[in-house]
């Protein structure tokens, strides 16, 4: 999901015209949003207020406000800190809070609310260093007029205005008369040398809460008088009831209501109400359901597999059309073909959300990383105006993606399922929970994909001819993205990271089949298969003509790419790659991989135990500009690199048989548990250069760097992920 | 009504004795500091400890701990032990998204209180049962060797 091709301008007015052309109801959202946002200071946006973003009590305490949605990433300390840089806070006293669907809130680049493609930190980077310096000119103003001296005259320290010969007043003794002054527009940012809060290692504001049981989640919320729904979705997407028989289900103590709902993609679905989960679980196990499947389509992985083999003989629509004819002179060929199956996100948290309806407004309760779109989606379901929605974001157990969804499904789910509460008699605030099995059997995957490479080159390593064909659903056709991130019948999320930063003479096609399973961006999204295909790739043909991979792909990147070089440059140097000899039966394994604009690269090592590839040790060079808080992005890449092993471990795939999705829980769909944890060390490249994404870029070459070691080890590259090995 | 001695104190549980601990402890009495993950025992968000073992609270019915001890990460700030877990987590900032942490700390609680040398095999087997989809696992390591040498 790189948003960093849009100019600023475009979603918002593409979102308009999807609006007005169509009629598709999430693309009016921003309308109503923008008609709600009158800033204040005149000549200042609303995401440009530092009324909307810091609150100061007069015990000094700075609460500051994320536009946000934190779920792990650690948004929660990173932008209070480059807001409290300039506002020269003192950071003890700095807390932060999230924002909801206030327009304040919007990406102020991208124009719509959005936690996704790594972007928070960098298109926050200057909204909040100029709202803390705003808010800062006006503390001193505030001083100044206190002092009856030019503010000029005045400096800030650790949260005091300072005057002459030592003199001091705090911001919480300041804050009242400061809020009433005028917001200047124009503030002066600091030089980066003069930085003490910006790029110093700093721990989590949430990190004692989190330790403790006390940090609350959309889970957590409790209303007075709540009930709690679980739903039974059919066992095909988007098949309908045959009959239901819920006798016994409302003859378990504690449920108050058994109630049809629509589901997502059309389906129907059954919703037991009562009055904890334990109820509802047990009253949804005893219910009897008959499903009519006969009229829907029944996706099977192995028919999926097979129909995508055919479709990638055809060349697709074209993102790279260069000459191929050399392919058949080549001396040296690859003939590869790469399968990636269907992935869950499963976050830790499960979905969630709590809707009190009254008939005439609503308030939500819920984990999401676009509040905006879910807002209006919420108003349609209930039959509001957007206006009488209000959302409060909760802090979110994980997401990866799954929290960002353009059809809002759970939302709109946990919508119907109030409506119909209420219709039904129950005036109370309804939690739909959902159950693991629910998470992995519900949609909403990584696509699977096929990949098919054709490869000529010379003994050398020259690549002279590369023909690409890549298959599998577009993300984004049918959302209100498809107008400005699907071009020329292409979905950019499916091609990010192909190619680049390698100049090589690719063709390049795609071919993007309809399937009857939902699918999203799943952390890193493009570059979770394209970086695998590249990096192996290249890999082999460094293998194949003697050549080392770290200086093969430092040839081939030339001068055109410091970042990536430098990155895979640190990797190398910090893991004595090529300098230190490996324990017997171990081989390292190099990947380097750019996405939403920052370069991880991996050197790892691997051995091959009875047969089975495990992974040892990982060294990672980053280059993600100014890293704002340095041990968060050593978090960053260490998680990132933990899911991106995730694909190569036995059981990480999600498969479907006849229609239905074969897992259900993390007993058969799997995740890395600390027995497959590698020691791991990371090492950022420095730079005083605006930050650039991390909540991603750690993910996508860790598993081809895995694999590199491990075709080194077998002589065979795996092809398929998760490695399959006897 | 069943009773439940939960953290020291006896509290009235209306709800079925097939409950399990975990439903009691979030929706009945409010606790909501030990996590739902996945309901099957795989995940161990919801590890409590029953006579001070950790065990999984989402298959743990509340009939089976009638007359013992549960104790939750509610009360680790004031356990010896747990409290030192606790700041190890925070001095090596362990947490993302934190929704898994109850339970991991209340695994590495238990884990230390039988055992204050763990070796790096005894701290993966005493938590190879604890899933963190984030991939806290490196800083988990850390700091549990950080506790144990706190504790000494």
């Amino acid at each position: 999901m790189n948003f960093d091709t849009l100019t600023p301008e475009l979603p918002r007015r593409t979102f308009l015209k999807v609006a007005t052309a169509s009629g598709f109801a999430l693309g009016a959202f921003p309308l109503a949003i923008l008609a709600q946002g009158t800033p204040p200071a005149a000549g200042l946006k609303a995401t440009e207020q530092p009324s909307a973003f810091v609150r100061i009590t007069p015990d000094g305490i700075v609460t500051v406000t994320i536009n946000r949605l934190d779920f792990g990433q650690g948004v929660q300390t990173g932008l209070p800190m480059i807001l409290a840089e300039e506002l020269d806070a003192d950071w003890s006293k700095v807390r932060s809070e999230h924002g909801n669907a206030n327009p304040a809130y919007v990406d102020p680049a991208f124009g719509m609310h959005l936690t996704g493609g790594s972007a928070s930190i960098k298109n926050s980077y200057t909204q909040y260093r100029e709202l803390g310096a705003r808010t800062r000119a006006m503390l001193v103003s505030a001083a100044a007029t206190q002092w009856n001296v030019d503010a000029g005259t005045l400096r800030t320290e650790n949260g005091d205005v300072v005057g002459a010969g030592g003199k001091k007043l705090g911001y919480g003794e300041l804050a009242e008369a400061a809020m009433k002054l005028p917001v200047p527009e124009k503030v002066a940012l600091k030089d980066p040398k003069q930085f003490r809060i910006i790029g110093k290692p700093t721990g989590r504001i949430d990190a004692r809460a989190k330790s403790s049981g006390q940090q609350r989640y959309g889970i957590d919320v409790r209303l007075p008088g709540m009930l709690t729904a679980v739903v039974a979705r059919p066992p095909v997407f988007a098949a309908k009831l045959k009959s239901v028989d819920d006798s016994a289900a409302k003859a378990v103590k504690g449920v108050k209501a058994v109630l049809r709902v629509p589901v997502d993609r059309g389906g129907e679905g059954v919703a037991v109400v009562a009055d904890g989960y334990w109820a509802a679980k047990q009253g949804r196990d005893a219910l009897k359901l008959e499903w009519d499947t006969a009229g829907v389509e029944k996706a099977d992985s192995a028919r999926l597999l097979a129909s995508y083999r055919e479709l990638a003989g055809k060349l697709g629509a074209i993102k790279y059309n260069a000459d191929v004819s050399k392919l058949a002179s080549a001396p040296k060929k690859i003939s590869a073909e790469y399968t990636f199956p269907y992935l869950a996100h499963a976050p830790m948290e499960p979905l969630n959300c709590t809707v009190a309806f009254t008939g005439s407004a609503a308030e939500l309760w819920m984990g999401t990383q676009m509040p905006g779109l879910d807002a209006f989606a919420a108003s349609n379901v209930l039959g509001v105006a957007p206006q009488a929605i209000k959302v409060n974001t909760q802090m979110a157990g994980g997401g990866f993606g799954r929290r960002a969804i353009p059809t809002s499904d759970y939302v709109v789910e946990a919508c119907e399922v109030a409506k119909a509460a209420r219709a039904a008699g129950l005036d109370a605030p309804v939690r739909t929970l959902w159950s693991r099995e629910d998470d992995i059997k519900g949609g909403y995957y990584r696509p699977m994909h096929l990949h098919r490479a054709e490869i000529g080159f010379d003994e050398q390593g020259n690549i002279l001819a590369w023909d690409h064909v890549i298959v599998g659903q577009s993300i984004l056709k049918g959302t209100p993205f498809e107008s400005f991130m699907v071009r020329d019948g292409i979905d950019s999320t499916m091609v990010e990271g192909m190619k680049e930063p390698y100049d090589v003479p690719m063709r390049l096609s795609v071919h993007h089949p309809q399937v009857n399973v939902p699918v999203l961006w799943w952390r890193s999204v493009g570059s979770t298969h394209t970086a695998y295909a590249m990096e192996t790739l290249l890999d082999e043909v460094a293998r194949a003509t003697g050549q080392d991979p770290v200086a093969y792909r430092l040839k081939l990147m030339g001068d055109k790419h410091p970042r990536h070089k430098a990155a895979l440059q640190l990797a190398v140097d910090h893991s004595g790659y090529g300098k230190r000899a490996l324990a017997p039966g171990r081989a390292w394994g190099v990947a380097v991989h750019e996405s939403f604009q920052s370069v991880v690269a991996y050197v790892v090592e691997a051995s091959m135990d009875k047969g089975t590839p495990r992974l040892h040790r990982v060294t990672a060079g980053v280059h993600c500009n100014l890293a704002v808080n340095p041990t968060s992005v050593e978090a960053q890449v260490q998680g990132a690199a933990v899911m991106g092993l995730s694909m190569c471990l036995p059981g990480a795939a999600i498969t479907l048989k006849d229609g239905v999705v074969e897992q259900g829980n993390f007993g058969d769909f799997t995740v890395p548990r600390i027995t497959d944890m590698p020691q791991i060390t990371v090492h950022i490249v420095p730079s005083a250069e605006p930050p650039t994404g991390i909540g991603e870029p750690g993910l996508p070459p860790l598993a081809p760097a895995f694999a590199n070691a491990v075709a080194k080890l077998t002589g065979k590259t795996p092809r398929d992920l998760p490695f399959k090995f006897a | 009504m069943a009773t439940l001695n939960v953290n020291g104190k006896d509290l009235a549980v209306d709800a079925d004795p097939s409950t399990p601990i975990l439903w009691a402890l979030r929706d009945t009495l409010g606790m909501t500091g030990t996590k739902f993950g996945c309901g099957q025992a795989l995940c161990g968000a919801c590890t409590v400890h029953l006579n001070g073992a950790p065990i999984r609270s989402c298959v743990t019915p509340i009939s089976a701990a009638t007359g013992q001890k549960i104790t939750t990460i509610e009360a680790m700030a004031s356990d010896r032990v747990g409290k030192a877990v606790q700041d190890a987590w925070v001095k090596h900032d362990v947490v993302q998204c934190g929704y898994c942490q109850s339970g991991q700390v209340m695994s590495a609680t238990a884990l230390l209180k039988t055992n204050r040398k763990p070796t790096d095999a005894d701290i993966d087997a005493a938590m190879a049962g604890n899933i963190c989809r984030c991939g806290t696992y490196a800083r988990i390591r850390s700091a549990i060797k950080d506790a144990a040498t706190q504790l000494a």
